[in-house]
């Protein structure tokens, strides 16, 4: 977009209602939010996710944590980082209790130019009443797939003094926006319009005790309306395959399809860090070991992340991996393309057209 | 307050055990309730099962008691108030995410849960009313059990005008 003349061109800087701020912007559409598929026969949603997944293709999600700013560019640089590795971008909303850009908000800009985003929705800030309120909104911005959670406690973030609110659980969560979807009402029965065409999921982790119950949970979670989960951060195996067994003994794999977060170790002093102080992360000490034994850490963190990709696709009910890259969102392509989990699939790419001037309004004033 | 809350959780199938036959008991006067009236009894039966389930379960007066289906763990105790299970912050030595020296109440549940065969363990619990806070879930459960009504304190099926919906 550069050359085009724009960039010199004087933003317009008078009141309101003036016109159009930035009169030579190009809509670059589409103007359908997030335009969504054709419906097909038992799908609920008409996103890309839930089409791959059920295409019976190896789904691969990331996350985009939300940036501590008011400018768009932000989020639509992080999202570019991703664009044509990934089926689905999630959102988070407020992980580890930190005050963040909102879900709703980046979901909302992601789906203006084409991406498919994952709406995360922890009931630690919100009420049932603002929780329907905002799936409303996300759906009508074109928004397709929903991740209920419980969310870190308050106590965790940088605003430990807030209220923690958890009217519902999550399953409360998913209960509720199943009967949006299903039958068009409200908790309270008052009806929609129009209900949202939802593809919901629940997060789950297999890693933390008490682990024995974790596979009767995720069942709880698939009673409750969860059709796919994204699991916490995988670094054990054996944890993995035993939880996975269970569930297909309980035949949940083939009513919920599981991704399995994964994602790179920057050293064994970062590890050390998660393990003691981001809750549920299970780190076992032969992960940390090779950390400390390699020459170059961030490598030796992506090679692992590389080799666990490729042992969990192996396991049967496995349908995906969800990539958490926190800080080293630029590896991404990189660990997806070496562990060839696309097995030369090309998930959709929306390039999206970004005006020059976008770029440029915010930076020139800093 | 703890000590005895851990111990119920140990003896859970035997508290169930009396539970049953409380419940027995409760049915056998309820006739005499509904002659008395639930309303004058809100009050005072409110107050004796707080001071009983304060002792064995910290109990915190949700008026919907789910301690049947958790193992005898109060869920209301959770930080989160979570009633269908442990959130994925359980440390590794089964303490709670945000209170790192309390266990875990979903732990403590599911010990409770296999003592008493916990198959209840899997009904997923609905999401709380919290109108009924402060009230008495016995009187409620007794009214339940005769009647099939669950009362709550007002219709919910409202419109945003607060006439009941058609």
């Amino acid at each position: 977009m550069t050359g085009d003349g724009r960039a010199g061109v004087e933003q317009p800087t008078g009141p309101l209602n003036e016109g159009p701020a930035f009169p030579e912007m190009i809509d670059p559409g589409p103007i359908d939010p997030g335009s969504p598929l054709e419906p097909r026969p038992g799908h609920t949603s008409r996103g890309r996710l839930e089409r791959v997944l059920r295409a019976g293709e190896f789904a691969v999600t990331a996350e985009l944590s939300p940036p501590d700013s008011a400018d768009p560019m932000d989020v639509f640089e992080r999202a570019a980082i991703f664009d044509g590795w990934v089926d689905a971008i999630n959102a988070t909303d407020g992980s580890g209790a930190n005050c963040h850009m909102s879900s709703v908000g980046v979901c909302a800009l992601l789906t203006r130019v084409g991406y498919a985003p994952v709406l995360q929705i922890s009931a630690r800030d919100r009420n049932r009443i603002a929780i329907q309120g905002d799936v409303l909104g996300a759906a009508a911005m074109g928004v397709a797939n929903v991740l209920c959670l419980t969310g870190d406690g308050v106590r965790c973030g940088d605003q430990p003094e807030a209220k923690p609110v958890f009217d519902l659980d999550c399953m409360g969560s998913l209960q509720i926006i199943r009967a949006m979807r299903d039958k068009s009402e409200f908790a309270s029965g008052r009806k929609l319009d129009k209900a949202p065409e939802l593809f919901l999921g629940a997060a789950a982790n297999p890693f933390a005790p008490p682990r024995d119950f974790r596979p009767l949970r995720l069942a709880k979670k698939i009673a409750a309306g969860a059709q796919f989960a994204q699991t916490q951060y995988c670094y054990d195996i054996a944890l993995l395959e035993r939880y996975m067994a269970r569930v297909r003994d309980m035949g949940l794999h083939e009513r919920c399809f599981i991704l399995v977060g994964v994602g790179p170790l920057a050293s064994a002093r970062s590890a050390r860090w998660i393990r003691s102080n981001v809750p549920g992360v299970h780190i076992p000490d032969g992960a940390i070991r090779r950390l400390e034994g390699a020459e170059k850490p961030r490598t030796e963190g992506k090679r692992l992340c590389i080799e666990l990709i490729q042992q969990l696709r192996e396991i049967a009910g496995v349908s995906g991996i969800h990539l958490m890259a926190y800080r080293q969102e630029e590896s991404v392509a990189e660990i997806i393309e070496r562990s060839g989990v696309l097995k030369g699939r090309a998930p959709h790419a929306v390039r999206p057209v970004i005006p020059d001037h976008m770029r440029q309004r915010y930076r020139a004033q800093a | 307050m703890r000590a005895i809350r851990v111990w119920s959780v140990r003896h859970a199938r035997g508290l169930m055990k009396l539970y049953d036959t409380f419940e027995g008991v409760i049915m056998a006067v309820e006739p005499l309730a509904r002659t008395i009236g639930y309303e004058r009894l809100e009050a005072p039966v409110a107050a004796v099962e707080r001071g009983v389930k304060s002792v064995l379960f910290d109990c915190r007066m949700c008026g919907q008691c789910a301690l049947s289906s958790t193992g005898m763990s109060c869920p209301m105790n959770c930080p989160k108030n979570l009633r269908n299970g442990p959130c994925g912050g359980v440390r590794e030595d089964g303490t709670c995410e945000v209170e790192p020296d309390m266990p875990c109440v979903w732990v403590e549940a599911w010990r409770g849960g296999q003592t008493m065969g916990n198959g209840k363990l899997l009904d997923v619990q609905a999401p709380v009313d919290h109108r009924m806070e402060g009230s008495s879930s016995w009187l409620r459960l007794m009214r339940r059990k005769k009647d099939g009504t669950y009362p709550e304190p007002a219709a919910s099926a409202r419109d945003d005008m607060g006439t009941p919906a058609a």
